[in-house]
């Protein structure tokens, strides 16, 4: 556990890996329930696209342990760093349908900024750092294609380095 | 010195294992180092490796460069740019 957004609750952290789906209005209230001192929430839900209708399946890889590992460490920092009330990231694995659920972040802190700010560093840095890589399943039978990684990612991290936000 | 190497994503499939239990010459004392040695073991390595600079690695779940030692790693593990999320 990392900072304390104000005193007398702790922050959670919550990382999990898996193959299901998650529940956003469950996620929200496991991480809400029972305390007062909660002034925002925001969260941020991935979806699988079916890319223009082409695709049929995305087939999610992970490195098992340092999956979450990596996103733990990411959420530890987010939490120290905007002073969260607490942070929850779910990432699936395995075959995604299009319309379905990736990746789930839920971050809470006493005012706004700081929860918008926590739940974009969270995912600009598992974007790049969290061991994940997807594979496109097309619907023409094609073999597909791994996905390949984003200019526009880096930069999206690398904003972090120069710019502290308002709500630091 | 021996450690487990594990592939993910296209490097995985380019050298056709997602692991293996490999002894390690004295002279590979960084991953950088790994990395080009794994080239010479036949074709599908040179293949999967041939742009070394795209390859990222982490030594015992923790990403490292190219330049880190790896003298004492349980699991290297080597793969592409990382496309979560």
């Amino acid at each position: 556990m990392a900072a304390r957004a104000t005193a007398g609750q702790a922050a959670p952290v919550t990382v999990r890996i898996q193959a299901g789906d998650f529940s956003l209005a469950d996620e929200i209230a496991a991480l809400t329930g029972g305390r007062t001192d909660i002034g925002a929430v925001v969260s941020f839900s991935g979806l699988c696209r079916d890319e223009g209708g082409r695709l049929a399946t995305l087939e999610l890889e992970h490195y098992p342990g340092m999956a979450e590992r990596a996103i733990r460490a990411i959420a530890e920092q987010a939490v120290e760093r905007f002073s969260l009330n607490g942070i929850t990231a779910i990432h699936r694995h395995g075959a995604i349908a299009p319309g379905g659920n990736i990746v789930l972040v839920v971050a809470a802190a006493p005012h706004r900024q700081a929860a918008f700010d926590g739940a974009a560093f969270l995912m600009d840095f598992l974007k790049t750092d969290a061991p994940f890589w997807k594979k496109e399943h097309l619907k023409d039978g094609g073999a597909g294609e791994w996905v390949s990684a984003k200019d526009a990612d880096d930069k999206a991290k690398a904003r972090w380095a120069k710019a502290r936000s308002r709500s630091e | 010195m021996s450690v487990r190497i594990v592939y993910f994503a296209w490097v995985r499939e380019r050298i056709g294992k997602g692991s293996e239990e490999l002894e390690l010459p004295a002279g590979v004392k960084t991953v950088g180092d790994l990395i080009a040695h794994l080239g010479t073991l036949g074709e599908e390595y040179a293949e999967a490796l041939s742009v070394p600079g795209v390859i990222r690695a982490a030594i015992d779940e923790e990403h490292a460069g190219h330049d880190e030692p790896i003298g004492g790693a349980r699991e290297i593990a080597l793969f592409p740019p990382m496309t979560g999320g």
